[in-house]
């Protein structure tokens, strides 16, 4: 049986995995086999939430070296973290 | 609302370097609403002509070239002119611009009924200069605009994150995003770099809008009505941990969007004191003390001991 992924980031307001989802992607390897993403946006209000509901974390942010000059800049959203689930 | 001489008033100003965009619902009236998509028709296959090499043809507006001041663009009796030169468009364009401002290019973004067509989200153009000036993009829809009906998704207050053009279409839902819609002349102003996409148009009718980037010309230093400034510019002990106001530019500023939670709030924060002090040329403005309290200590370092 092949196994294909289900793809989820979340971007959450800290760089604590239990801190609010404020941003979230979703792909589906799957085609829509497995379950559904819940409705309510976001689907998870937490990284913690989403494990809960069975997603493996296989990526979470690393703390950063802070460059001289640009330490007060914003640009993407630091706090990414990536979930999968695999699907028969 | 702008201010009686049709420039924006402080607070709108203030609330434009918060979230990147202002809206004026129904600005442009129907006299022009009603006619100018024959206009953008035209322009629009003139600018497909000449992408894909063919002569632009005759009919329709005369096109301008990047760098016509925009009182030379789309002479009479052009109705984008006209509704470009209407006192209360100008009044908004000068406000952010100052007046006479460069054209950059503009473009007919039209949406055929049940198109399916779906953009990620972009920045335009490419990564910018770290300096505060800034462009603007007025995005105009002459017709009604229905819930879900292929109105441009944005979000609010991303403007001041500098990211490539196309690295922050991994975002597919932020807190807070919002999708137009809206009643016939209905205007937005962009910051250049509010995030943005196109989105499908399910609906039974074309979705038209017209879009154009302005570059400033001359300092963008207070270009606004100033009647408000004095009672609304604060000084820099305006701070929400300390003594703050509940009726100052900086609490304007200190106001985040959904997706700004936590402490990567204030960094936002700072960036938008730093595009005030650039437009109000106080360069010792501060929101909640972040810049002042750094700078502070930075001056003792100076010193003999």
């Amino acid at each position: 049986m092949v196994m294909r992924q289900q793809i989820l980031y979340l971007w959450l307001a800290e760089g604590a995995l239990d801190t609010e989802t404020v941003g979230w992607a979703f792909h589906d390897g799957a085609s829509g086999k497995g379950p559904p993403l819940p409705e309510a946006e976001p689907p998870y209000p937490t990284g913690l939430a989403a494990l809960k509901e069975g997603w493996f974390l296989i990526q979470s942010p690393a703390p950063y070296s802070l460059h001289p000059g640009a330490e007060y800049e914003v640009s993407y959203l630091a706090n990414e973290f990536i979930f999968e689930r695999r699907i028969e | 609302m702008p201010a009686t001489d049709h420039k924006l008033t402080t607070h709108e100003m203030a609330r434009f370097v918060a979230d990147g965009f202002l809206r004026f619902d129904a600005l442009i009236p129907d006299e022009i609403n009603r006619h100018i998509i024959e206009e953008l028709r035209l322009l629009e296959a003139k600018k497909i002509n000449l992408i894909v090499g063919l002569p632009a043809g005759d009919e329709g507006p005369l096109q301008p070239a990047s760098l016509t001041p925009l009182s030379q663009c789309y002479p009479a009796p052009s109705l984008l002119g006209a509704m470009l030169n209407l006192p209360e468009v100008q009044g908004i364009i000068e406000s952010l611009v100052g007046p006479d401002p460069l054209f950059d290019h503009d473009f007919v973004h039209r949406l055929p009924a049940g198109s399916t067509y779906h953009q990620h989200l972009h920045v335009d153009a490419v990564v910018d200069s770290t300096d505060p000036t800034f462009d603007i993009q007025l995005f105009y829809f002459p017709q009604d605009v229905t819930q879900g009906g292929g109105g441009t998704r944005f979000v609010p207050a991303t403007h001041l994150r500098r990211t490539r053009a196309e690295g922050v279409g991994r975002y597919q839902h932020l807190l807070g995003e919002q999708q137009y819609s809206g009643a016939a002349g209905t205007l937005m102003v962009f910051h250049h770099g509010l995030w943005h996409a196109g989105q499908p148009n399910p609906s039974d009718i074309d979705r038209w809008m017209y879009k154009i980037r302005l570059n400033p010309s001359v300092s963008q230093i207070k270009r606004w009505n100033m009647e408000d400034f004095d009672q609304m510019h604060n000084d820099a002990s305006d701070h929400t941990f300390a003594l703050m106001r509940h009726d100052s530019v900086a609490q304007v500023l200190r106001t985040l969007q959904p997706w700004q939670k936590g402490h990567e709030g204030r960094y936002e924060q700072m960036q938008r004191a730093r595009l005030w002090r650039y437009l109000s040329n106080d360069p010792v403005f501060d929101v909640d003390y972040y810049h002042t309290r750094i700078e502070q200590r930075g001056r003792l370092i100076m010193e003999p001991g």
